[in-house]
This record gives C-alpha cells, structure tokens and sequence, in this order.
C-alpha cells in the first residue's frame, strides 16, 4: 500500500470512530484539531532532521487498522506472559482498551486514583480537559496528533496534594492481534499534585510475531515540590512498531525522572521532552537500549529548562549488535531566563559487531549566559585489554563478553530507584546477554 | 611443571624474544631478572597468552601439555596464573563477583563442587587477612579507583583465593611502597608450598629481600644470559646489568 492510501484509510477509520464514539465539546474538537495536524502533517520524512536517521516507511506504508475486540483472551495467557511482577497495582490495557479482568487494582493507597480513560470521557471529563493534548503538543508531531485524534482510552493516574504513594502503579499495555496490522494507541495523563509522590512503570508488550504499531502517547504534570518517577519498558514483539512520546511539565522545586528501556521491537522511536517550568526543578532522562538482527533504535529527547535553577541529567546507553542500528538526539534548550542552569548530558554506545551502527548527536540551544551545560558521546567496542584480565582470570571469551556488556548496561539501571524494577530489568538483561555478546 | 625450549616471540616486526631456554619446578621460586626493554613482560605475556605477540620458533611445555596451544581460559584452569604489572579496571564489575566467578571455573574444570555465595566468602575474607585487606574491597568494582599498591595487593590476593600451580608474577614491585611490598611478599610467602611454583619478573633486586628466590635469571636482549642462585640478585645490584649486556643499550632503545 502506499503512503498516501494508508493516509487515507486513518481518515476513513476517523470518521468512523467520531461518528461511533463520538467525544463531546471541546474534547471532540480535540480529535477533529488533531486528526487535522495529522492529515495536514502526514507521516515525517527522512526529510525532517529529526527523521532523518529513522525511516519509518514501513509505518507509513502499512494500511493498520483499529483493534478487534479480544475476548478471548484469558487471564492464562496474560500470566503465561511473565510480565514483571513489580509489587504493586497492575492495570492492564488489551489492545489499547482497559481489561478490569487481567487487572490487579486491589489496595489502591487512599487518595490515589487511578482510572481508565474511557471512564473518565464518559463521567468525568473535567478532569482531564485541562491536561489532555496540553502537555503533549501536536502540531508538529504527526504521530501524537494520530493518537490523540483517536484518543479513547488509556490510563489517568491522579496523585492528590500531598498524597506520597509507596508502590510503582504498573501500567500494561498488551497488543495481541488477530490477523491484520493493528494500531493500538495508548494514552496516559499522570497528574501529581504539589508535594505528591509518585512512580509509574508503563510496560508495552506485544505476544505475537505478526507486525502493528504501538503509538504511544504520556502525559505528566508534575506539581510544584513533587517528586515523579517514570518508567517506560519496551518489549515489543519482534516485527512490530512504537512510537512513543512522553512529555513532562515540571512545576516549581519538582522531581521529574524517566528511565526508558528498550528491550525488542523491529523500530521504536521514543520521544521524551520535559518543560522544567519551575524555578528549582530538577529533571532525569536516562535510556538503556539492547539492539540486534536488523532492529533500529531511536531515542529524541528534549529539555526545555524554561526558568532558573534548574538541573538536568541525561544519559543514554545502548548495546548494538547485529546490523542494528540506533539514533541519539539529544536537546537541551536553556532559555534567556533560565540563569544558573545546570545541564549534563551523557550518550554511550556499545557496538558489538561491525555491521551495527550509531547516530549520535547533541543539540544546545543556550540562550542565557550563567549556565553550566556539558555532553559527552562515545562509541565504543568491548576494552580488548578487559577481555584479556577477565579470560586470564578462567573466565571463557563468551563469559568474558557477558560480564562486560552486563557492566556496561547494568551502570544505568543502578540509577532505577524502584528495586523491584531494577532486579526485574536486570534478569531480563542477563537472559538476553547470550544472545548479544556479538559473536 | 614449566618446560619452556628456545622460545621465540616477536611484537609487530620487532623480534623479542630470540630463544628463551627455561625450566621450572614444582615448589621453585625463579627471578627472572632484566633491564627495561629485556622482553621480561613479554615473556609473561606470551605465557598467559595475550594478544599481541606472535610465537615465531619453540616449545612451552606446561605439566605435559603444549601451553601454547591453549587459550587464556584454559591456561588459567590449568592452573597458571599471571599477576599482572598493570592490572585492569574494570568499572561495573564487583570484585567478588569476578572472583568467585573466576574460582569456580577453575573448581569446575578440576572436577571439585561449586562454592555457594557463602561458602566462597569464607574462603575470601580467609584469605583478605593474609594480604591485609578489608571486606570493603570485595564490593568494589575490579581495581577501578585503588591506588598502585591496592591493585598489587589485589592481584595477590586473586592469586591466594585461586592457588594455581604457576604464578608468573610481573613487576609487581613497581609502584609499591616499602609497606605495601612487605604485605605483598607476606602473602606470597605464605603461599610457597612443595606444589607450587612460582617465577617473579622483575627489575630491582628489592623484591627479592622478600621474596627469596631459589634461582635468578637475567633476561638480556631476549635471551637468558645468566641464572644462578639468589646471590647474582646481589651482585646485579651492586654491578647493574651493563656487564651482562651482548649489545650497548643504546642499540636496544
């Protein structure tokens, strides 16, 4: 199919959709605005400079289509899945539609609410109408006007004024189709009041072989002096595509913190852009990706630090083999305002085989003068000289290589504070290093 | 234990070792002794199997095997173990995790049960003692921030936990203060038994106040130019090696 058939076709399933389920006021409005962007935008191009390591034809050449129900699938097969257990409540999403039946939302902490999208359209609108479409901006972003032109259902996660929840909200996001190409586009709006507490794990997850698109979009406002950690853990199935966006605004004397964790998937673009929108807020973007065969990896970040006294940390590391390939873009914007700025960022690309390749690139755009901001890029193989001690020391050249690209990767998930996910990624790292030590 | 006849090795175009005549016996100590640029660290590095130098004429017979056959692991199982004058850092790798991960592979290889995390703990923090050292050191990652003299300290202490048959120890004098070289040769010392043979390569005579060798060999333009007993350490200390040199040294530079 070509490009501009399979445009076509969203615009035939648009119209579908709003006559179907229509949304009232100004949220239909939003879908009509947004699906306007799209159709205006179309999909990007190699074209566009932030496109144009990634090509994404195969997207854009595919005619997906809206998910069938699936009733059918049981609570077996979801526990069949071995989806990290992390403790704490768990609601699932089947092909972008919430699933109460493979949920686990007994003991939800007082105050914390946490609901699907589809409920909140139908009964409680007003919750969402400020945030929705606010913080992820779609003019210029034709994926994130798809989503929200289709927007339906997903996850709403509120966190009271004050309310410090203990345990990680998982959120899991299941596609499991029944033939064709499908389009799941989950939606979640995280809204942490001032002083709250909060951590999120989203787990994106494909069973089956045959390709879709996952198009992803998040949405967190942090209060002022809140503190949000986010997770993103990607383990999409092997022929299938994500796009994800996550965008955060971050309010005064605020936390913000977002680890994204590439693990499968044939192409996964993930878009991560934060607003430090308060004096004194302090913002981490961290990425780990695991890249083989001929899977491409792309990760896009910003951070906008709108006002003054704010910190940012970034690093990136990914472990390439096979005839893989990977895309580091990293923004950093320090506005006329934002005096005493402090920003670091960090990407680290481990190549293990000849044919695997990196783009990396780093973009500041420094408007203030009393700043402080650094990057550091660095692509590299396995230390020859480390392999060596490791193999003098009895370990087999193969161990050797594991131990090494174990350290390289388990560096970053030392930075995950939520134990529980931190020694689920890392066992899922230690099942996934024989296949990647590059030989 | 270790036969090693007319051992040839050359880096790159540049010739080395030009015919290295050695043989080491169970619970021997052996200097090997030389002037910078001698192919003393080759010789250990050709031994351990490092990358980098290519074996051009000889034999190296290690306990009835063809040590030159085999890779770095399998020499390591075998039971040879190499000190190394710079070791590595290895940011990311906890030490006791190399370490018993190391131990048993070699328990592996020799037929004997794997050592539990518990057991293997024992059998550390027993042998930390002998070098000195306290459990801090276990939880670091592999010699990434010790100074000069703890990396030392470590590689002996990775000697003791593995107790190889042949430790081939190079340079490990250099860089180590007075204390730090009695902690060292303590701990060598302690492992000095009827089995174990040991070859200490180094470029001072200070070690071997220590460490007392029952040979010492000069190493001198890639060949052996004379061995004894621990008195000619004495003597290059009072001669240097000048005496020994087949060429001037400024044709070696």
């Amino acid at each position: 199919m070509t490009q501009i058939a399979a445009e076509a076709s969203y615009a035939n399933q648009f119209a579908d959709l709003q006559k179907k389920a229509p949304l009232p006021g100004c949220l239909g409005a939003l879908r009509d605005d947004a699906f306007e962007c799209f159709d205006r935008l179309g999909f990007p191009t190699r074209r566009l400079e932030s496109w144009r390591f990634t090509n994404i034809a195969p997207i854009a050449e595919t005619n997906f289509v809206q998910p069938t129900d699936r009733q059918d699938y049981t609570r077996n097969a979801f526990n069949a899945m071995g989806l990290p257990k992390l403790g704490g409540v768990e609601f699932v999403f089947l092909n972008g539609t919430y699933a109460p039946s493979l949920s686990t939302i007994d003991g939800l902490p007082d105050g914390l609410r946490v609901r699907s999208l589809g409920e909140v359209l139908d009964n409680d609108p007003d919750t969402v109408i400020p945030h929705l479409g606010r913080i992820a901006r779609f003019e210029h972003q034709a994926f994130t006007a798809l989503n929200t032109a289709f927007l339906r259902d997903g996850a709403v996660v509120e966190v009271p004024e004050g309310i410090v929840v203990g345990e990680p909200i998982h959120l899991i996001f299941i596609t499991s189709s029944t033939g064709l190409p499908t389009l799941c586009q989950p939606r979640v709006l995280v809204i942490a009041g001032a002083t709250s507490q909060v951590q999120v794990v989203e787990s994106h997850v494909g069973t089956d072989v045959a390709s879709y698109l996952n198009n992803a979009v998040t949405e967190v406002s942090v209060g002022d002096q809140a503190t949000v950690d986010h997770y993103t853990i990607v383990l999409e199935g092997e022929s299938a595509f994500r796009v994800g966006n996550l965008q955060a605004s971050v309010g005064r004397a605020s936390n913000f913190s977002s680890h994204t964790i590439t693990l499968s998937g044939a192409i996964v673009r993930n878009e991560a852009s934060v607003v430090l929108e308060g004096e004194g807020g302090e913002c981490t973007l961290n990425g780990l990706y695991l890249a083989s065969g001929r899977q491409l990896v792309d990760n896009q970040t910003t951070i906008d630090h709108a006002r003054p006294h704010c910190d940012s940390h970034e690093l990136y590391k990914g472990v390439l083999d096979g005839q893989s390939s990977a895309v580091f873009n990293g923004k950093i914007v320090v506005r006329l305002d934002a005096q005493k700025t402090d920003a670091k960022q960090s990407n680290k690309a481990l190549l293990l085989s000849e044919d695997a390749q990196v783009t990396t690139k780093p973009q500041l755009e420094i408007f203030a003068d009393d700043v402080k901001c650094t990057h550091g890029a660095t692509v590299g193989q396995l230390d020859p000289d480390s392999l060596f001690y490791l193999r003098s020391r009895a370990l087999s050249e193969q161990q050797a290589r594991q131990v090494l690209i174990h350290a390289f990767a388990a560096d970053l998930l030392g930075h995950i504070k939520v134990g529980a996910v931190r020694q689920q990624l890392d066992s899922i790292l230690l099942d996934r290093l024989p296949m990647l030590s590059g030989s | 234990m270790l036969n090693i006849r007319d051992l040839q090795a050359s880096a790159g175009s540049r010739q080395i070792l030009k015919g290295i005549n050695l043989t080491v016996n169970p619970g021997e100590v052996h200097a090997i002794m030389g002037p910078n640029g001698s192919g003393k660290s080759t010789l250990a590095g050709v031994l351990a199997g490092r990358d980098g130098f290519k074996v051009t004429g000889g034999t190296v017979d290690f306990r009835g095997q063809d040590l030159l056959d085999l890779e770095p692991e399998q020499r390591a199982r075998e039971g040879l173990f190499l000190a190394f004058q710079y070791p590595v850092e290895i940011p990311g790798v906890n030490n006791a995790y190399l370490l018993k991960a190391a131990l048993n592979e070699v328990r592996k290889y020799r037929g004997e049960p794997e050592l539990d995390a518990m057991d293997f703990m024992a059998v550390a923090r027993e042998r930390m003692k002998l070098l000195e050292m306290d459990d801090a050191f276990l939880n670091r990652p592999v010699n990434d921030g010790f100074s000069g003299g703890e990396k030392k300290r470590n590689e002996i202490f990775q000697l003791a936990v593995l107790e190889p048959s042949l430790a081939v120890l190079d340079e490990t004098d250099s860089g180590l203060d007075i204390d730090a070289l009695k902690i060292v040769a303590t701990g060598v010392n302690a492992l000095r038994n009827s089995d174990r043979a040991i070859v200490v390569v180094t470029h001072y005579q200070r070690l071997l106040n220590y460490i007392v060798p029952d040979f010492v060999h000069v190493l001198s333009g890639g060949r052996i130019v004379k061995s004894g007993g621990k008195e000619l350490a004495l003597e290059l200390e009072d001669k240097g090696y000048s005496w020994l040199e087949p060429t001037p040294v400024a044709a070696e530079a």
